[in-house]
């Protein structure tokens, strides 16, 4: 079994300047055992950018985060993070990580914890105190402060791991699923939190199901499935189609093959959906509906989320 | 402060706030408390002639009576420490409570030195603390005073130090309850196969005496144990046993001779042999 990378600190990867990437990688890929979590993760995210990274449950989303944070050594390929080699202690010292299993010593006060990870960062001692005292005003536990953590609510827990992330001003958080246990006031509250870090700069890394949160904060994404990357971009890459859904009866599913020339049909009950239908061909899709016999009851053109994109990627990765 | 330390301390921390110090506190007041009433009953019981037992009777009997206390303190200590190493790293990769710390600048093997640390040092504190509270009282109520005291103590810390090394090891790897298990198992047996060693020595059979060296060997538990009970008979008992020939000295309560020099400095290479393999085993072990 490969030895966990803990590289001295004093390393410094040939060839990478200061102004590298935040994330590089080249066909990195981990196997456990004789399962495949990683088949060849070759991406980049460029430093201050808030980088979604999407995929469904098993397709490798926290084993690249452990990979990249150098929690687990890969089975081959490269990574630098922040310039250097994964694993590299120095580099450790300026991220922050909330992992998607959160949990932290319920033995300690909220604030306790914090001071060990100053100490841990590590962060001049005579930081700590307003370090500490801005992360827990930041992820709104501050009233919580001196209380122990055992007594704190899974979504408390889960925020007193964001405000851990947040000490010492890192240059790049990595968020496995920062709202899982997260009411929608505190969503919105992380929302708020990852545009703060990337109006000072930080990239984050940010791994999550919600892909509507996903959306609305990440300047790019990438998605990832069965351990590689299916597709990436940034959103106006991704997201450049129309979708088409239009109710109506009387068509049989020949009927629905025939309409096949204006894209991709989905029929889902009385409700047929076209991918990448450009709005201007939509008066012509009514005529050959009715020509065909059918009635139309509504028709309604809109962009194309990223959950349209997402499951459109993963029905065309299995499909091929 | 280095991160080894501040790992220690947090062990230290985390016993304390969960009050097992506390609670072994007062179980060793409540035994010190019996054992000293108990102690003070071998001078004032009388024979069937109403007399009274000789001074050199009360130090007999109180030596004996000693070193079964202290088997059931290095029992103590021995059990405590298995518990507590068994779930000490394991617990903590399952939980995940390790994931934000090792994405910190920490190694593993400072994590595993320091949980070492920490713990080893609560072992040492509380074999310190109880010998002199149980030795006090002893002294109190017999006014015996067992011949090496300091050596007894660094003998049950050293006891308890390798059963937490074990526990540590089988924790990088297993789960809490089952290096616990497998802690405590490998004690009993250690302490068993020092006995069929006694036999071996009694029946004067190498192989059957092998097994005790060799069990010695593996896991010095019962090796450091006899150290302690050498530390703790006055010259007269092993006078005596001496005088037995080898069928007395087959008896895992006695101990004719302090452990020698080369097997302290075996059980030295022993400790740091668990150590290392600890930080090998978790520094390859996926979380």
């Amino acid at each position: 079994m490969a030895d966990v990378a803990e590289i001295s600190t004093t390393a410094t990867p040939e060839g990478v300047a200061a102004g590298s990437p935040a994330i590089h990688t080249v066909e990195l890929s981990k196997r456990f055992g004789k399962t495949t979590a990683l088949a060849g993760l070759s991406m980049s995210v460029p430093r201050g950018e808030v980088f979604g990274f999407l995929g469904p449950n098993g397709a490798g989303k926290t084993t690249s985060v452990k990979l990249l944070l150098g929690l687990i050594a890969p089975s081959s390929g490269e990574g630098w993070v922040l310039g250097r080699p994964i694993g590299d202690l120095g580099m450790r010292r300026r991220i922050g990580y909330l992992p998607e299993l959160f949990r932290y010593q319920h033995w300690l006060t909220a604030r306790e914890v914090l001071a060990v990870h100053c100490e841990l960062a590590p962060l001049p001692r005579s930081s700590w105190k307003d370090e500490i005292t801005t992360a827990l005003d930041t992820v709104g536990l501050t009233d919580r402060a001196n209380d122990r953590v055992g007594t704190f609510s899974k979504g408390m827990q889960q925020r007193l791991g964001l405000a851990a992330a947040l000490l010492g001003e890192p240059d790049l958080v990595f968020l496995d699923e920062p709202t899982s246990a997260l009411d929608p006031v505190g969503r919105h509250d992380v929302r708020e939190v990852i545009r703060g870090l990337a109006a000072r700069g930080t990239a984050v890394f940010l791994n999550s199901h919600l892909l509507s949160e996903v959306e609305q904060v990440c300047d790019r994404v990438a998605v990832v499935d069965h351990g590689r990357v299916i597709a990436s971009g940034t959103m106006d890459q991704l997201l450049s189609g129309t979708m088409v859904r239009v109710r109506v009866s009387g068509l049989s599913p020949e009927d629905h093959a025939q309409l096949a020339t204006f894209g991709k049909v989905d029929a889902e009950g009385d409700q047929l959906t076209f991918t990448n239908l450009n709005v201007e061909r939509v008066p012509d899709l009514v005529s050959a509906i009715v020509a065909l016999g059918g009635r139309v009851y509504e028709v309604a053109p809109r962009h194309q989320t990223l959950e349209d994109r997402f499951l459109q990627l993963l029905d065309k990765e299995d499909g091929s | 402060m280095p991160p080894a330390l501040v790992i220690a301390r947090l062990t230290v921390q985390e016993t304390s706030r969960r009050r097992l110090l506390l609670a072994l506190v007062i179980l060793t007041l409540i035994v010190v408390g019996f054992s000293a009433w108990g102690f003070n009953k071998i001078t004032t019981i009388r024979r069937s002639d109403g007399s009274l037992p000789s001074p050199a009777e009360v130090t007999l009997v109180t030596s004996q009576l000693l070193i079964a206390v202290t088997f059931m303190y290095s029992g103590v200590l021995a059990l405590s420490a298995a518990v507590v190493a068994g779930p000490l790293i394991s617990s903590e990769v399952e939980s995940g409570l390790l994931l934000s710390i090792l994405a910190r600048p920490v190694r593993r093997s400072e994590v595993v030195i320091g949980k070492w640390l920490g713990l080893g040092i609560l072992v040492a504190i509380y074999a310190a603390g109880s010998a002199l509270l149980e030795l006090t009282a002893v002294n109190w109520a017999t006014g015996y005073v067992p011949p090496h005291p300091v050596e007894l103590v660094i003998y049950v810390g050293a006891e308890g130090l390798a059963l937490l090394s074990l526990g540590l090891l089988l924790s990088t790897r297993l789960s809490g309850i089952t290096g616990g298990v497998i802690a405590l198992v490998a004690w009993l047996m250690g302490w068993i196969a020092g006995i069929v060693g006694d036999i071996g020595t009694g029946l004067q059979n190498q192989a059957v005496q092998n097994v005790g060296t060799i069990s010695h060997l593996l896991l010095p538990t019962d090796g450091l144990w006899r150290g302690a009970v050498y530390a703790m008979e006055p010259d007269a008992v092993i006078a005596t046993m001496k005088a037995g020939g080898a069928i007395a000295r087959a008896n895992p309560f006695a101990a004719v001779d302090p452990p020698p020099l080369p097997y302290l400095a075996w059980v030295v290479v022993w400790f740091a042999a668990m150590l290392a393999l600890s930080v090998w085993s978790f520094r390859t072990r996926e979380i």
